[in-house]
């Protein structure tokens, strides 16, 4: 027996933010614009020392209004996207649940660009009008989690095959009505298509989006925390988890909240950035085990390392141009996929 | 273990049906529909039977006689049409998931993982409705889960997976996990359907054993007769959603009662243990 302490759990967070520190620090580095090491770490230095003043301009807008922002911005997404991800694959007990793969991830970009659309003629105070569009995500998150859910049952039971078809169709049908959508209004700021259907990290926000972003994941994340040891139960059946002691209503309640909730909040600032949440808890649970008290935190640790990676890859391969950082993620992504399915079904 | 002063408090809400009862069945009834405006496709008729601590009580019947659905209800996770069912006093379809779990222990016919476990791992699933929603195990814990594994004598088990052991011994792990519990009552859906002679004995015996030993109250769902009469101190006989008796083995199985339920011609003659046994006739003899 060895079971999980408080120590273990620490340490190995501990590792993956030694990673995770590390790749972000290959991130501020490369891009368009060669930094030097040595450049970088003095900046940072003076940086922390107050010494804003010597530091080179054009380096400091680069590293700290281009790069740190956009790697913030793929540290925040990665780790909502995984969560999320995690989630959906204990409440649905398939492995291969994903955001993108159920469709949540189009039908949150639907909400988006809904609320996009309308905040123009709403006439809201900014503040609230910012929230709109993450708003509007998650409740199309939401609302495609619950179709999926119902149509993906097949005599009151889940079956892992109809769900998955349940949200191919889904995301295709609303990959349809995003196309729509996009060709028919003009107004307003709707973004491009391609941000929408494979995801991107270049857009700017302001400083106040990413307070936003960072205490939604914190609650919503912290929220699914709570039912840790509850999904482990529910992997074996919603019965099974009831005769030990698990409030199955209320888990399945907080949980598909709060994994909308968290998908919407990724979507709605970076578009469908695919596979991200299958992959990362996949790897994740070959190195730590299925328990979601190390599961969880470590996935989120885990997608922040895997989007940063990908979108310093997604910048750098094609630069000057740019790859959508989701075609990074889809060509990892879709063949472990198959691979898993493959196996599921052997 | 967890009996005790717990259970004394609320003496208002207690009824005493029968002196030394914990599990009291009292006219329990229910219906199944599939919609409500339709004549039931399913019913349970009134049914009543009490059981002691130390005590395994067979429920036996052929197919679609209401055996599953008399165990869900004991469960509490159905609500009953009519009747009530109160564990040391208590209504069991009225308790919180958590307090039901650290009473009644209910042993499936299959347990699927999803992402295969360790043995000890799946064991010390049994101590969730003991601790608080997010929490690490405690030494307490580690402790019982390992005594469970022992009672079942699966403790070289522990560090194996899931998904590498054998059918029976698998059945042994989910009643350790099932014993982790500390529970009342213990449930099992007929626990020797997929195993061999060898460990339906086996999985019988250690049941027995630990109602013995640690006063659980045993209600086990059967299709087997003969290892019922072996083990069984009550047994419930059901027939198409009616409870038909009620009583020790000797009395409960009489050729022309069985061949009436079974619908199928046998003998019923004393076994070497006093025990009653059931043989089945071909239809050629």
């Amino acid at each position: 027996m060895r079971p999980l302490t408080l120590r273990r759990l620490l340490l190995q967070c501990l590792i993956l933010v030694a990673i995770l520190i590390f790749v972000v620090v290959v991130a501020m580095k490369f891009g368009a614009v060669p930094v030097s090491l040595y450049a970088f770490g003095r900046d940072l230095l003076r940086y922390l020392f107050g010494q804003t003043s010597q530091i080179s301009s054009d380096y400091g807008l680069i590293l700290w209004n281009i790069r740190l922002p956009r790697i913030l911005l793929a540290i925040i997404v990665g780790a909502s996207l995984s969560v999320a991800g995690t989630s959906f694959q204990a409440l649905l007990r398939n492995p291969l649940a994903d955001p993108y793969v159920l469709g949540v991830s189009s039908g949150a970009s639907v909400g988006a660009i809904l609320a996009l659309i309308a905040a123009p003629y709403l006439a809201l105070p900014p503040v609230l009008s910012g929230l709109l569009t993450p708003l509007g995500a998650f409740l199309g998150a939401a609302a495609t989690i619950a179709a999926v859910y119902f149509l993906g049952r097949r005599e009151g039971v889940i079956d892992s095959n109809t769900l998955l078809l349940a949200g191919v169709i889904t995301a295709s049908f609303l990959y349809a009505i995003i196309m729509f959508l996009m060709s028919t209004v003009t107004s307003g700021n709707t973004r491009g298509m391609a941000f929408w259907l494979m995801g991107n990290l270049s857009t700017s926000y302001q400083k106040s989006v990413f307070w936003f972003l960072g205490i939604g994941f914190f609650i919503a994340a912290g929220a699914i925390y709570t039912t840790a040891t509850d999904l482990n139960l529910l992997l074996a059946g919603e019965k099974e988890a009831m005769h030990l002691g698990v409030d199955v209503p209320r888990v399945r309640l907080v949980v598909y909240i709060a994994a909308s909730f968290l998908t919407g909040l990724a979507v709605s600032v970076s578009g469908s950035i695919a596979y991200v949440g299958l992959i990362v808890p996949h790897v994740m649970r070959l190195i730590f085990g299925s328990d979601h008290r190390t599961l969880l935190p470590t996935t989120a640790l885990g997608g922040a390392i895997a989007v940063v990676f990908a979108d310093t890859l997604a910048r750098t391969v094609v630069a000057p141009t740019e790859l959508a950082v989701g075609a990074v993620t889809a060509i990892v992504g879709a063949p472990l996929f198959i691979y898993l399915l493959r196996r599921g079904a052997s | 273990m967890s009996s005790g002063p717990a259970f004394a408090r609320n003496a208002s809400d207690t009824v005493r049906s029968s002196a030394d009862a914990r599990l009291s069945v009292e006219q329990v009834s229910y219906a199944y529909s599939a919609n409500p405006s339709q004549a039931p496709l399913f019913t349970l008729e009134a049914t009543s039977f009490q059981a002691k601590p130390g005590e395994v009580v067979a429920i036996l019947g052929p197919n679609a006689s209401g055996k599953s659905t008399l165990l869900k209800l004991i469960t509490g996770a159905l609500a009953p049409l009519s009747g009530r069912i109160l564990l040391n006093g208590f209504v069991t379809h009225s308790l919180t998931p958590r307090t039901r779990a650290q009473r009644i222990a209910v042993v499936q016919q299959e347990s699927v993982l999803l992402f295969p476990s360790r043995v000890w791992e799946f064991v010390l699933q049994g101590r969730h409705a003991h601790g608080r929603s997010l929490r690490f195990e405690s030494d307490d814990d580690l402790l019982i889960a390992k005594n469970a594994l022992a009672q079942v004598r699966a403790a070289d088990l522990s560090d194996r997976s899931m998904d590498q052991i054998s059918g029976g011994e698998k059945q042994r792990v989910i009643l350790a996990r099932a014993l982790a519990q500390q529970p009342l009552l213990l449930l099992l859906d007929e626990p020797t359907l997929h195993l061999d002679i060898a460990a339906q004995v086996d999985l019988l015996h250690t049941l027995r054993r630990l109602a013995a030993e640690n006063r659980y109250t045993v209600v086990v769902v059967t299709h087997e007769l003969n290892l019922a009469a072996e083990y069984a101190d009550q047994v419930v006989l059901m027939q198409r959603g009616r409870c038909l008796r009620v009583g020790p083995p000797s009395s409960i199985y009489q050729r022309e009662l069985l061949e009436q339920v079974f619908q199928t011609p046998l003998t019923v003659e004393l076994g070497p243990s006093g025990r009653p046994r059931v043989t089945v006739l071909s239809d050629r003899q």
